[in-house]
């Protein structure tokens, strides 16, 4: 089963390298292949649509508001299961696709741990056992991982409806539905932002596919030595040295 | 016209405003009156609501009883439910109800639909779907406690009898009540009709020996606007579809009101949250940056 996953995965990733490319500069690590970069920007695409046409059902105070992005409450209301089916196909690859980096290690329970360090800015670094994927990266796809089980299986129930699978179920449905649109909600804004403006450097990962090397040996340290074989450390105190001086030639400065 | 105002507004799906026009006349309120006691099954109701509707006369389904179809459609609106009641001596009694929308005082159709002006109740408690402002969620559904909205795939909304609020509000009475031979159906004020309705359970009870004989008129939705005298009010589950307490689900109600406003703002809350961690811890970079410059720290302060 893993290796049949792994094959699909495979072939996937060398049709996308085909169709698309990620170039790497030097000084430069190749972070996400295309197949990822794609799926990833597919389940953004149809996660906002979903969003917004769910808006306007989800309150009555923004009914007024968001379906007419749509053209009007009846389209909003047949759009809005099928923005979700794709979502969650596309977000079904990206499971396949993210299996194995997204496994629960030690390192990552460390992490969590020391999340009070990362937030508040003291921790320049990160933990040096932090792979590809840190344990708040984690957090998010296995919580969109069941929010999109909640979504399908809620969805399914309140598309049919009360006719096919009985009041109580649809009012249980209902509410469980908005939960999970909820929690992914709020997990969005922390997402972009750090994706974004909160880590500057990010960004190009999802885009361009490649990230720089000092980006690599801050975020992902254990990630950098596996590609590189080089000790993030060291890459690090070096690059500070040189920066420092750097810094110490330029006399108007001082 | 002075009977306009009986089409005053007093409640509207969804929407988030006062509704237009509220309180200013004082308006009585409506109510069908069915006797099941007195009820034949002739079905002229059921002719009589297809006829002033003007909906197509559909195909009928024979399950063994005198019943036209199994349950009421998008397009027949009422349907007088047969039911056979086998008693303790082995006899049967045969009850017949005209099942129909029971416009509730507390409509959960109402009360579940998420389009704005879809489904309204005006002040003489008619409860009416405005087809035009439908979206076709079918949420009504879930949310009736006596399975009435129906909904058409063809045109993707939700119909249900209207209590002809279009005769109503013209001073008419409803097209079923103007059918009925027996005088089983009446049509008034609510407190008319719950007057007569009563002193007819009365009457059973010390006339007909009906000792449970009593009026359908359920306190848990606030009471409704079509009421029945029941030959046995003590147990109304068994005239098919009439539960003992109607109830509208709690996801529309406290979750739609109070918690879906409440956690959809505490979800917001997690872009303030990004947005104060940027201008007071400020982002992370790639490190190395640059040394800071004397006289400042990383704090920011």
């Amino acid at each position: 089963m893993a290796t049949a996953i792994e094959r699909f995965d495979e072939r996937a990733r060398r049709t996308f390298e085909s169709l698309g490319r990620t170039v790497v500069y030097v000084g430069e690590l190749r972070r996400h292949p295309v197949y990822t970069r794609f799926l990833h920007w597919m389940v953004a695409l149809f996660f906002f649509l979903a969003l917004f046409s769910g808006f306007g059902i989800y309150l009555p105070w923004l009914f007024r508001w968001f379906t007419p992005i749509f053209g009007g409450g009846p389209l909003a209301r047949a759009l809005h299961p099928w923005f979700g089916i794709f979502f969650v196909f596309f977000f079904g690859l990206q499971i396949l696709n993210w299996l194995k980096p997204m496994m629960w290690t030690p390192a990552d329970t460390n992490w969590m741990r020391n999340l009070r360090g990362i937030v508040s800015g003291k921790e320049k670094l990160e933990p040096p056992d932090t792979g590809f994927f840190n344990a708040g990266q984690k957090l998010q796809f296995w919580e969109i991982v069941v929010g999109c089980i909640v979504f399908l299986i809620t969805g399914i129930i309140l598309w049919a409806g009360a006719r096919t699978f009985g009041s109580a179920l649809v009012a249980i449905s209902y509410v469980l539905h908005d939960i999970s649109a909820i929690v992914m909600l709020g997990g969005i804004f922390v997402h972009i932002y750090l994706s974004t403006i909160g880590e500057p450097g990010t960004f190009q990962a999802m885009t361009r596919g490649a990230v720089s090397e000092p980006w690599a040996w801050t975020f992902h340290p254990a990630w950098y030595r596996e590609v590189t074989g080089r000790d993030p450390r060291a890459s690090y105190e070096k690059a500070r040295e040189e920066t420092e001086r750097a810094v110490k030639q330029r006399p108007s400065e001082s | 016209m002075s009977d306009r105002k009986t089409l005053q507004i007093q409640r509207m799906s969804a929407h988030p405003g006062p509704i237009p026009g509220t309180g200013m006349q004082r308006d009585v309120q409506v109510c069908k009156l069915v006797d099941t006691t007195t009820c034949i099954g002739c079905k002229a109701c059921e002719v009589a609501c297809v006829e002033w509707n003007d909906m197509p006369f559909g195909a009928t389904t024979f399950d063994n009883t005198y019943q036209t179809m199994p349950e009421t459609r998008w397009n027949f609106w009422n349907l007088i439910k047969f039911n056979e009641h086998p008693r303790e001596d082995g006899t049967v009694q045969w009850l017949m109800r005209k099942d129909q929308c029971m416009h509730c005082a507390d409509p959960g159709c109402l009360a579940a639909c998420p389009a704005d002006g879809a489904i309204v109740q005006y002040t003489n408690g008619i409860v009416d779907f405005n087809q035009e402002n439908c979206i076709g969620c079918e949420y009504c559904v879930s949310g009736c406690p006596f399975d009435i909205p129906k909904f058409n795939p063809g045109t993707k909304k939700v119909y249900k009898c209207t209590l002809c609020s279009d005769r109503v509000g013209e001073g008419l009475e409803p097209a079923c009540i103007k059918a009925c031979p027996t005088g089983c159906l009446k049509f008034g004020t609510k407190d008319d009709m719950k007057f007569i309705a009563e002193e007819r359970a009365k009457q059973l009870r010390d006339n007909f020996g009906m000792e449970k004989a009593g009026v359908y008129d359920p306190e848990s939705i606030s009471g409704t606007h079509v009421i029945y005298v029941l030959h046995d009010a003590t147990d109304p589950e068994r005239y098919g579809g009439l539960p003992r307490n109607p109830t509208i689900p709690w996801s529309y109600t406290v979750w739609k009101w109070l918690f879906k406003p409440v956690l959809g703002a505490f979800a917001l809350f997690g872009g303030l949250g990004v947005l104060l961690h940027y201008v007071t811890v400020g982002p992370r970079r790639p490190q190395p940056e640059p040394p800071q410059k004397e006289g400042t720290n990383g704090n920011g302060d």
